[in-house]
């Protein structure tokens, strides 16, 4: 950390009032303070006609916020699953625009964040980029592929800063406990933990891995901490969530969407999530 | 070691310059990945730099250029060839290295590396399979695991090199997403390596990708440069030659050669040939430099095909080797610069070159540094004028081409 204040870890951080954060962040605290365990699921944008409906049909079964991805020709951070939907997407037309525009029609009262790759934002300019989700009513953006480092150097952070972009950062298995310190202090409506070492993907249990992620991730700060890539099931989720805020559910979504499942189908998997999580 | 030195020791020069701040060669360069993976980035950093400029280090990395690659690789003037061109053509080999191509030089330096950090495995990914053949070779030689991404349609162009890296003890794994060629596999390699960053090296074949691999490949290809050098101002009373050119793919075989010009000879004139595929007016091509736009794939910032929204393009181009839509950022950087020029030989003239160098020199080069001939071919006594001096880089041996070149020119 070099003598950045990290405003979560300041005493005075608890009587900050909830403008200090943008809507995700808001959004998510208020929920983490009634008690309840975070879900976010995952859509791949422009994966069918209905992509829309299927984001509006997640909002209806709990989500607490939605996590958008823009295709990219080569993601390097999914596996085969998401890569296949970003190819299918990509296959019927999807592109930055419109992806971002039809989301601003999804109209639900839960936050939405861009996933996407940094050579798409570059493209558009971040200045564009970051105009156009705020037009969209798009409150955070996450690109795996600009780290911390990048960020800083590139200024996508002074124009997502400018136009109050929330850019969630992700910390891995292999950040150092200096780097996550400057990480949580840095990325805005949550932090995402990557709860193993690997891409996007299903997987049949939850990695020894996440526990540490959450643990380390709760130690460091108390924006919302999320788990995400590898969780798959119910109960992986829940597991998950016992330490952490939350949980990210991607691939087990967007398999069951490839699998012709619409917005019905995602509907009644992110309604289980949801409730393995408040039982938990 | 098993195979004999030729001779001459391998003299290593002084270490080249660093990108500046975080892997910047101008506005290009630097370390686009996911966070797991900044770690093992910083670390193979950090270790390089130590490394490099460590005599014992240099002294086994040279001895294995020596005693196992068999460097120095000489420079062959070619008689029959010049007289063809009106030119003074001179040829850097590095197709008569041990495994065929100059990429056996980047790879013992990682081998070397991945052994001082511990690591027991690497990976790579490979486009005509050359870079896979080399990592497979240094893996058995170091007793390393190794596991090669190939893309489905390399594996099937580029058959032989398959067997070969499957003789020497390494997986191969076809990669069938997106065009299932050279990019996808970088694709599949990075991903694996996201996977098993801790116990495993990517031995990156080129000089491309995160920071700190463009400056550290250019840095273990710059003994063809600084050789090269040295021998032409023996075989030309001390002159440089005018024109010194490479073919480019990644381009580390260009890098490397331009690398032992660039700053010590100012005037001489460094051209990079790329995969001008089918014709650069079809769109089906190679060309990243020449027809590419900045965008930030593979953990750089390059020169990229890519569609108006930064989707990635599909290469063409008749050799897998070069059949990539970006170039490496120092390339990048050079080309804003004006010091190096970039152009292109289509898939016809490259089998053109391979031909051509066959018949007057009894040499078959790879199909990528056929591109390299195919254009000097074209442009004697145009853009290179008649009675120029120019050094070519053969990076490789033309064996891994011959069963696609027999189907594409059937009876001889
Ligand atoms: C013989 C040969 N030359 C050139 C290349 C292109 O790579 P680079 O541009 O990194 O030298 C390859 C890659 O496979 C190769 O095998």
């Amino acid at each position: 950390m070099t003598g950045v204040a990290d405003p979560t870890n300041a005493p005075a951080a608890n009587t900050r009032a909830a403008s200090e954060y943008g809507p995700l962040e808001t959004r998510l605290r208020e929920r983490r303070a009634d008690g309840r365990k975070l879900l976010v699921p995952y859509v791949t944008g422009g994966l069918g006609k209905d992509w829309v409906d299927v984001v509006r049909a997640c909002a209806a079964a709990g989500a607490d916020a939605i996590e958008i991805g823009i295709p990219f020709s080569d993601p390097i951070m999914d596996g085969t699953t998401i890569q296949e939907a970003s190819q299918r997407a990509l296959d019927i037309g999807a592109t930055p625009v419109s992806v971002i525009e039809q989301a601003a029609g999804a109209d639900v009262d839960v936050p939405l964040a861009v996933m996407t790759y940094y050579n798409l934002v570059a493209h558009m300019g971040h200045e564009r980029f970051c105009e156009a989700l705020r037009a969209a009513g798009i409150a955070g953006a996450i690109i795996p592929d600009l780290p911390l480092d990048e960020l800083r150097l590139g200024g996508y952070d002074e124009a997502a800063r400018h136009h109050d972009v929330e850019t969630v950062l992700l910390a891995a298995p292999t950040t150092t406990d200096e780097r996550l310190a400057d990480i949580c202090a840095s990325s805005r409506g949550f932090v995402y933990g990557v709860s193993l070492l690997g891409v996007t993907g299903e997987r049949t249990s939850l990695a020894d891995s996440a526990r540490r992620m959450g643990e380390r991730l709760k130690q460091a700060t108390d924006r919302p901490a999320l788990l995400g890539v590898g969780i798959s099931t119910p109960d992986q989720a829940a597991e998950a969530a016992a330490c952490a805020d939350g949980v990210v559910v991607g691939s087990a979504l967007v398999r069951r969407l490839l699998q012709s499942g619409g917005p019905d189908e995602a509907q009644s998997f992110v309604a289980l999530l949801r409730r393995a999580l408040d039982a938990a | 070691m098993s195979a004999p030195a030729r001779g001459d020791a391998v003299i290593l020069d002084p270490p080249g310059p660093e990108p500046v701040g975080l892997g910047r060669f101008g506005e290009y360069g630097g370390r686009f990945v996911p966070e797991t993976l900044i770690p093992a980035l910083e670390e193979l950093e950090a270790q390089f730099r130590v490394a490099w400029h460590d005599d014992d280090f240099r002294q086994e990395y040279a001895g294995l250029l020596a005693h196992y690659a068999g460097r120095p690789t000489p420079v062959t003037e070619c008689h029959r060839l010049s007289e063809r061109l009106g030119l003074r053509v001179l040829l850097k080999r590095e197709d008569l290295t041990h495994t065929g191509s100059h990429k056996i030089n980047n790879v013992l330096g990682q081998a070397l590396l991945t052994r001082r950090m511990g690591k027991h495995r690497v990976i790579a990914e490979t486009g005509a399979g050359q870079h896979g053949v080399a990592t497979a070779t240094a893996a058995a030689l170091f007793g390393l695991d190794c596991t090669v991404f190939m893309g489905a349609v390399d594996v099937e162009r580029q058959a032989l090199n398959v067997w070969r890296m499957k003789l020497l003890g390494a997986e191969v794994v076809p990669v069938t997403s997106g065009s299932a060629t050279l990019k996808d596999a970088v694709n599949d390699a990075m991903r694996e390596w996201v996977a098993s960053v801790q116990s495993t090296h990517y031995c990156l074949g080129s000089v491309m990708g995160p920071h700190p691999f463009p400056w550290m490949v250019r840095e273990l290809q710059r003994v063809v440069g600084d050789e090269a050098r040295r021998q032409c101002r023996e075989l030309l009373d001390g002159a440089d030659p005018q024109y010194v050119i490479a073919c480019v793919g990644g381009g580390s075989n260009a890098m490397g050669t331009f690398a032992g010009f660039v700053d010590h000879c100012p005037d001489v004139q460094l051209i990079g040939v790329e995969a001008g595929g089918l014709g650069l007016e079809t769109g089906h091509h190679g060309a990243a430099m020449t027809r590419g736009v900045p965008g930030v794939v593979h953990g750089m910032r390059s020169l990229f095909l890519q569609d108006e929204d930064g989707q990635v393009l599909e290469a063409t181009s008749i050799s897998a080797g070069l059949d990539y839509p970006g170039v490496g950022p120092e390339h990048a950087d050079l080309g804003a610069r004006g010091r190096a020029r970039y152009e292109t030989a289509t898939d016809d003239e490259a089998v053109a070159g391979f031909q051509l160098l066959a018949e007057t020199e009894g040499i078959v080069p790879a199909l990528e540094p056929a591109h390299a001939i195919g254009w000097l071919a074209r442009e004697a006594g145009r853009a290179v004028p008649t009675g120029s001096t120019v050094l070519v880089t053969l990076s490789g041996r033309g064996d891994k081409d011959a069963a696609q070149l027999m189907e594409r020119l059937g009876e001889l």
